[in-house]
């Protein structure tokens, strides 16, 4: 049985991962690298890096961080943050990565995911779309979330498939970081306008909420950070100790998800 | 390889498991993960799209993702006579994903492109009433249990799935998956492996073939 993914998200800066509320108190969670492994030994199914600020001068750091974090994992990989251009993905690509995580850039223009897709397969072109919700609907924004695209974000996510995007990531901007559950809303509102595999995020804190999403709102996936690493860098490093135990209760509650791995 | 040899056997031709493997490149998706992880097993690879560096290898593993027009360039390019005459030559071959579907005769996907043929069927569309692609960890029904390539790998086994169109279930089937109905996920003819999954994307269970297959 095709088994529900728990994806885990390290947020990186300058070679290094860093975690925060919403961008703000960012503190210094470990090497790239060792945590993607980390993560990988303890049970996730797939590791993403987020380039959070994704600043041109940082360009060669991220690559070199791709590259490190690639040559020991042996699960789907994606990179994201500051991917502007078909070259911007074809090097991070040759860095290691399996997939690209697209946002602002394919908001602004969509022929990117077109692009991406056709040199590198659909498989490979994750469109991230950060939602809020709007007057009664959910909005697409842009800029981490601080800009309103003024597209609704289910026509775009449909809009995204149609250009080629392989899966998509919906992040609810109301939920980010509050640990409050995932927007079971949102999340089958594009689950139920596309075909292709929808990763939710924005808002985990417990097993109960993963246990909801795959009920409630028919994700494909889920997407957490902080749930995960902030164990592992506590003094008891016992991130696989809360990836297990999620996996665990996930199947207690029946949803197919791997494990033992 | 060839220049090698000339200064000498390398050390992995003196203890006669890992020579070169070809990883045959002809422009469907990104090769440099297959590397890594034939790098990982301990292995001598090297990508190529030359038809004499294919014609020379020890090993051939021909990877791809995308539609299976693309596979069109392998004739274009001399590739496929190249990989034909390695295959009768008794070389070990592993198709992954795309690479496994162009061994089979046609695909629904591109039906006015011909496939290998190694295996006389057809590639066919998921069901209409399952999301396409597969995407994701999927289990493995081992059919044969004396399967060189799934040495070690257990019934059951998760891997890592990414396609839109599927190998039915052939008498060469060593192994199935369940997805909408099941279909092939391994597939053997002596010296002939195709897999629909990505081995070099499956954890532990995936580096596990990649090995059985490096040390065949």
């Amino acid at each position: 049985m095709l088994t529900k993914r728990i994806i885990a998200c390290l947020d990186i800066d300058s070679g290094r991962v860093v975690k925060g509320i919403k961008f703000l108190n960012l503190r210094d969670a470990g090497d790239p690298a060792e945590l993607a492994a980390a993560h990988s030994e303890a049970g996730a199914d797939e590791i993403v890096l987020l380039d959070i600020l994704a600043t041109h001068e940082n360009r060669s750091t991220l690559l070199e961080t791709v590259r490190r974090t690639a040559r020991q994992l042996f699960i789907p990989f994606t990179v994201g943050g500051g991917i502007r251009s078909q070259e911007d993905a074809g090097a991070i690509f040759d860095a290691g990565a399996d997939k690209v995580s697209i946002n602002s850039s394919a908001l602004a223009d969509p022929g990117l995911i077109t692009r991406i897709a056709s040199r590198f397969g659909s498989q490979a072109v994750i469109v991230a779309i950060d939602a809020k919700r709007v007057n009664g609907g959910f909005q697409a924004f842009t800029g981490g979330g601080r800009i309103s695209s003024g597209r609704d974000a289910i026509t775009w996510a449909k809009d995204a498939e149609q250009s080629g995007a392989g899966e998509i990531l919906v992040t609810s901007m109301d939920r980010d970081g509050t640990r409050e559950g995932f927007d079971c809303e949102l999340t089958r509102a594009i689950t139920e306008s596309v075909r292709i595999p929808v990763i939710a995020s924005g808002g985990a804190g417990g097993a109960k909420d993963f246990i909801e999403l795959f009920r409630q709102g028919a994700a494909d996936a889920a997407l957490a950070a902080s749930i995960f690493h902030f164990d592992l860098t506590s003094d008891h490093r016992s991130s696989g100790g809360a990836l297990a135990d999620l996996k665990q209760q996930l199947l207690a509650a029946g949803i197919p998800v791997r494990w033992p791995c | 390889m060839l220049a090698r040899s000339a200064d000498g056997p390398s050390a992995a031709e003196y203890e006669g498991a890992f020579v070169m493997i070809a990883i045959v490149d002809y422009g469907a998706g990104n090769l440099t993960s297959v590397k890594k992880a034939i790098d990982h097993v301990g292995a001598e690879s090297r990508i190529t799209s030359s038809p004499e560096a294919i014609v020379c290898a020890t090993k051939i593993i021909l990877p791809g993702v995308g539609h299976f027009s693309s596979t069109k360039k392998l004739g274009e390019s001399g590739m496929r006579a190249a990989v034909s005459e390695a295959m009768e030559r008794g070389v070990p071959f592993l198709g992954i994903c795309l690479g496994l579907q162009w061994m089979l005769q046609s695909s629904q996907e591109a039906p006015e492109v011909r496939g290998l043929g190694i295996w006389p069927a057809r590639c066919e569309r998921f069901p209409a009433e399952v999301k396409a692609p597969h995407v994701g960890w999927n289990q493995l029904r081992i059919r044969n249990g004396s399967s060189r390539i799934l040495n070690g790998v257990g019934d059951g086994a998760f891997v890592y799935f990414t396609h839109s169109f599927r190998v039915p279930l052939l008498n060469s089937t060593t192994a199935e998956c369940e997805y909408g109905g099941s279909f092939s996920a391994v597939l053997e003819k002596d010296n002939l492996f195709g897999v629909q999954f990505h081995p070099e994307k499956s954890g532990a269970a995936g580096l596990k073939l990649l090995r059985n297959f490096c040390t065949l």
